[in-house]
């Protein structure tokens, strides 16, 4: 079988460890930094720019990238697209881990992370669209953890207690669901309140679906990509079952995001369309906006397109990463490009480069998790104890 | 040349009315893309 171990234990000076090291190295030295001296010693925020790096990055990013949980889950158990069964336990693990590491930026974002909890305990501020996305992403994350335990347990040998949170699967399931459609979009209505500041291309009364349809195209494409990186680093752990159906889920997952793709360049050109913008497409943010747009949504639409229809799996690959960089590039432009547009440049912001450290320390955090669990747990092959139990 | 607009209907009307053909290209448009992208499945 694919994932018993050989006994041969690999050396722990690799050039990952090696890197991973210094990376957490500095980002231990720079978290002491910030929670010693605040964010003033770490970062460039101001009073003009509160939201940087670390919300544009690590929390918008993050969240929209960690949404291929919801994504897979739903197609699997509520649209019982059964053959892409073995995406799932990747897909829970990758949701929860960016959910998980998205509260841990989180702290060092706000400026008193110790106040987190009070908007649900305390003061809870009903009105505000912050309170409904601090909230969704609270239960979310303890959803995510729920659905993720029973690899947890299988590899502890809790069985009782992994067969009783199997049979909630389903439930969980719509939870997430209905919990990723609410903070995802309300992510994007965020920036409702901001119609002075945010330039009128990316400003628009329906960027909360904007930003919803965006991390289903994010989910897709991480769930690709991720399978990629696993098939390149982590192929010895997979059973055959994974192994089988892991073209089927590039094929799948390449041709749903190709239509949502194409779905949300249609929105985006009514979106222009009903507010009349055409004129700003002529100005250096309207070739900008061209440029996320053609590039990173048409492109990638009809590029995964070519390579469903011609069946190439390297296409669909390569495109999941020009996609997944789309995703990316829309979260900077709302919360950091277009945002502020019409400041001088002297007031415009940029990240410290401790703030981008902090980032990578998160992201390698992430890794080594990603690791950890996928070498220990059956992520990527079906626990013997229980085959066939699904 | 951009269009100049005097009233709130000449605004209205020129932006919803260029909107809904937009709307019916795209509806013509994602019918035929999903043509293109599932017309090999059968084979």
């Amino acid at each position: 079988m694919a994932h018993v171990t050989t006994g041969e234990r690999k050396s722990i000076f690799s050039l990952f460890n090696f890197i991973a090291l210094i990376v957490l190295g500095v980002g231990i030295y720079l978290t002491y930094l910030r929670f010693a001296g605040g964010l003033g010693a770490v970062t460039n925020l101001s009073d003009y720019n509160p939201w940087g790096i670390w919300i544009s990055f690590d929390l918008l990013c993050g969240v929209a990238l960690a949404a291929g949980g919801y994504v897979t889950s739903s197609a699997v158990y509520l649209f019982g697209m059964k053959k892409y069964h073995s995406a799932v336990r990747p897909a829970i693990l990758t949701g929860f881990l960016g959910y998980a590491l998205v509260f841990l930026a989180i702290n060092y974002d706000v400026g008193r992370p110790w106040r987190l909890p009070y908007p649900l305990v305390v003061q809870q501020g009903t009105t505000s669209v912050l309170f409904e996305v601090g909230l969704c992403v609270a239960t979310y994350l303890t959803v995510l953890f729920i659905e993720f335990s029973p690899a947890a347990m299988e590899w502890l040998g809790l069985k009782r207690a992994r067969n009783l949170v199997v049979k909630l699967t389903i439930l969980l399931t719509i939870f997430g669901v209905v919990l990723s459609t609410m903070h995802q979009s309300s992510l994007g209505a965020l920036f409702l309140i901001v119609p002075s500041k945010l330039h009128p291309l990316w400003y628009s009364s329906y960027i909360p679906i904007y930003f919803f349809v965006t991390s289903i195209v994010a989910g897709l494409s991480m769930v690709i990509f991720e399978s990629t990186l696993s098939h390149r680093f982590f192929a010895h752990k997979m059973d055959e079952t994974h192994l089988k159906e892991a073209n089927g889920v590039t094929l799948g997952f390449g041709k749903a995001a190709s239509y949502v793709l194409a779905g949300y360049f249609a929105i985006k050109v009514l979106g222009i369309s009903s507010g009349n913008l055409w004129h700003y497409l002529k100005t250096g943010y309207g070739t900008w906006y061209l440029v996320e747009l053609l590039g990173f949504v048409a492109l990638p639409s009809l590029l995964y397109a070519i390579g469903v229809r011609v069946k190439s799996l390297t296409l669909i690959k390569w495109t999941s990463v020009l996609a997944v960089l789309g995703v990316i590039l829309n979260r900077f432009n709302v919360c950091l490009i277009a945002f502020n547009w019409h400041l001088p440049a002297s007031e415009r912001y940029f990240p410290h480069w401790m703030e981008i450290g902090i980032s990578v320390f998160i992201v390698m955090i992430g890794l080594i998790l990603y690791r950890f669990i996928v070498t220990r747990m059956p992520i990527l092959y079906e626990h013997s104890d229980y085959k066939d139990a699904h | 040349m951009d269009p100049i607009f005097y009233t709130l209907q000449d605004f209205m009307t020129y932006t919803e009315g260029v909107t809904y053909l937009l709307v019916i290209a795209t509806l013509a448009g994602m019918t035929v893309f999903w043509w293109f992208l599932t017309g090999k499945d059968k084979d």
